[in-house]
């Protein structure tokens, strides 16, 4: 129970699905062989620390913002500029990250301290603001950030897939592939673990108090201000360090990976319908939806040519698989209705009554 | 009760004058930065267009904002689909646009305006009636909410007129410039700004010297009073929100003539500069809309014509060092 901070799962359900994400990540390389479905482990392991810190603020102190996107893309471009400018070295990624993440955390200290002053419901528009304006920055500044093409670079020795570990354990082969995704599952387990930790800690308690009645916390003595901030300090940190994961794994950092607003709008729907206010619900809408993003298109797609040579009209466009999002904004407006506490809060729910 | 009674009666606070200083200051320091008298003229007139497309576009944001407490994430779907509405009109009179007279033109373009506003507008009441009505009072689920509505909007007028940008071509009367002297002057421009401006004084008109009016303020101050004296204010609200999404359908429009290209984007793309401009006016305030909205303008197009790659970032330093001077925008209308 240390290690879950004194906030197990609290329903059985809940805690089998949760192991067993866990056990299928952890033993992903062995289990699922190939390329593509390691990438989607990944993706899970990276987003649902990402959806963590996010639900940090949002679930914990119930903040909207749209800048989260800006840190996580902070992170990622700190590590691609400096394993980029000086050689895939150790002491480049240690750079990116000595560099990155202080400034992630200290840019949203000045959005916190600025913002989170003025008005609580300002807060939501100023990030977006905020966000698009760095969005811009990076696609313009090319000198440094490559601009739209973004920057590709090389990985240490050790972390390449052409370095060779063990040539056949249980029929795969170990590589510094292998090695980088164990890296990722085991920050991002770490960073998430950090986050149940904080929010279980009486400073977690705090914004608990804030988001559910700020005048009544401030008049118990605590200083609001200081307490947001300090819990967007720590949400940034983390996206960043997601960021930083997410540019190792790819071994890019471009707009479209790691800052474009479609990104945001992944990280919301993920938060809600997983949970809002339960860091396990970031894991579980990060497998739902990037399992749904990988395959469900597939099946979209094939729907829609059928639905083509049927001859209807309208449908072919209407589930063409870009247009998934269409399909997955409707179910986000209808879990925000039906179950706004996700499926966290439903599995919870129905263990209870 | 009159309202020359209610001044007799009232005691009026005094009226605050430095943000309305504020463009025409900016403008006069831009003079001689500028140096030429015949560009600082069109980037002005420029500026002016522009910001009043942007306050037509804000101006229904922050009428609902104030009145309804709603803070609507889904504005800029209005702004896409009135935009592409319109163009189910202007295609199939493409040869009256083509055609070099003004009545022509303006009979094409009427009714693409009036059916995108229709349209506009009554998205506007499918949002409140299925979207927003359940979640009055709680900020968190109407920006979730909202959100979710334009994603799902921008994502229908991507699956009904595909991908692809959509070339909407400027009238051919409005095309060119009035010369006078070395000072030439976009003819669309000042369509623009005759149209920004009717709407401000229509919508300021309307909230101060009419019953409706009244009753929009008095709702605004205390719902429940206005209730208990037997109007029907959510019906009146609901009429605002209408408004409000019809104003966002005419601005798509001239936005879209504008650009003379429309994108299903479009909406989610100016949320950002409507935001900035409804924050820098103040929340739920149209006279610091109109403001703010030329304020912004004029930061992007003197800042670009000064320094090109400072104007990318300019409505953020400009939003900043206005909420640095006050925090709650240049009129803070609301206490909330």
């Amino acid at each position: 129970m240390m290690i879950l901070s004194g906030d197990p799962p609290r329903s059985r359900v809940l805690s089998a699905l949760l192991l067993l994400i866990v056990v299928a990540l952890a033993a992903a390389p062995f289990l699922f062989p190939g390329a593509k479905a390691l990438n989607v482990a990944t993706k899970i392991c990276i987003f649902a620390a990402l959806v963590a810190s996010y639900d940090l603020l949002l679930g914990y102190t119930g903040t909207v913002s749209f800048a989260h996107t800006m840190f996580y893309g902070i992170g990622s471009y700190a590590i691609a500029i400096a394993l980029y400018g000086m050689g895939p070295s150790w002491a480049a990624v240690a750079t990116g990250l000595v560099v990155g993440l202080p400034l992630a955390a200290l840019l949203a200290l000045a959005i916190g301290l600025f913002s989170l002053r003025v008005q609580a419901i300002f807060f939501a528009m100023i990030t977006l603001a905020v966000a698009s304006a760095f969005l811009v920055l990076a696609s313009q500044l090319s000198w440094l950030t490559g601009g739209e093409d973004g920057r590709s670079f090389q990985l240490p020795e050790l972390l390449r897939p052409g370095t060779v570990f063990v040539k056949n354990l249980f029929g795969i082969a170990i590589t510094g592939r292998t090695l980088t995704y164990y890296m990722i599952f085991i920050a991002s387990a770490a960073m998430i673990l950090g986050l149940l930790r904080i929010v279980n800690s009486p400073f977690g308690r705090v914004l608990q108090a804030i988001r559910e009645n700020r005048f009544r916390a401030e008049a118990l003595g605590y200083r609001t201000v200081f307490h947001l901030t300090w819990a967007n300090c720590i949400a940034a940190l983390v996206a960043a360090g997601a960021g930083v994961l997410n540019a190792l794994w790819l071994r890019y950092a471009g707009p479209d990976t790691s800052l474009s607003f479609s990104i945001m709008l992944d990280i919301l729907l993920m938060v809600v319908i997983g949970g809002m206010g339960t860091i396990y619900g970031a894991l579980i809408g990060a497998v739902i939806f990037i399992l749904a993003q990988n395959y469900l298109q597939a099946l979209m797609g094939a729907a829609s040519s059928a639905a083509a040579d049927a001859g209807l009209p309208l449908l072919p466009g209407l589930l063409h698989p870009d247009r998934w999002l269409l399909w997955l904004g409707l179910l986000f407006i209808a879990s925000v209705y039906f179950f706004p506490t996700g499926v966290v809060g439903r599995l919870r729910g129905a263990s209870r009554g | 009760m009159t309202d020359t009674a209610l001044d007799d009666t009232l005691p009026q606070p005094p009226r605050d004058i430095i943000p309305v200083l504020l463009p025409i200051v900016l403008a006069a320091i831009m003079l001689p930065l500028i140096g030429s008298t015949s560009s600082w003229v069109t980037l002005t007139v420029a500026s002016l267009a522009m910001g009043m497309m942007i306050f037509i576009m804000a101006s229904g944001l922050t009428l609902v904002f104030g009145l309804m407490d709603v803070l609507n994430f889904g504005h800029g779907a209005f702004i896409a689909v009135g935009a592409y509405v319109a163009t189910l009109v202007l295609g199939p009179l493409a040869g009256w646009i083509q055609a070099d007279a003004l009545w022509t033109n303006l009979a094409a373009l009427a009714p693409a305006v009036l059916l995108a506003m229709a349209v506009s507008g009554a998205l506007g009441l499918v949002f409140e009636r299925v979207l927003i009505l359940p979640v009055y009072g709680n900020h968190l689920k109407q920006i979730l909410i909202t959100m979710g509505g334009l994603i799902v909007a921008e994502q229908a007028l991507y699956a009904l007129w595909g991908p692809a940008q959509i070339p909407m071509p400027l009238p051919a009367a409005l095309r060119g410039s009035f010369i006078i002297g070395d000072i030439a002057i976009a003819k669309y421009r000042v369509l623009a700004m005759v149209v920004g401006l009717v709407v401000f004084v229509a919508t300021l008109l309307v909230l101060n010297r009419t019953k409706i009016g009244l009753l929009i303020r008095a709702g605004v101050e205390n719902r429940e009073m206005v209730e208990a004296l037997g109007y029907r204010i959510r019906r009146l609200f609901l009429g605002v929100f209408m408004v409000g999404s019809a104003l966002a359908g005419l601005g798509g429009v001239m936005w879209g003539l504008y650009r003379e290209q429309i994108h299903a984007s479009m909406g989610a793309d100016l949320m950002v500069l409507i935001f900035i401009v409804v924050i820098i006016g103040g929340l739920g305030s149209v006279s610091g809309c109109f403001i703010g909205a030329i304020l912004v303008a004029m930061v992007a197009n003197y800042g670009g014509f000064l320094v090109p790659k400072l104007a990318l970032v300019s409505n953020i330093l400009l939003m900043v060092v206005i909420l640095m001077w006050r925090p709650r925008g240049l009129y803070a209308v609301t206490n909330r």
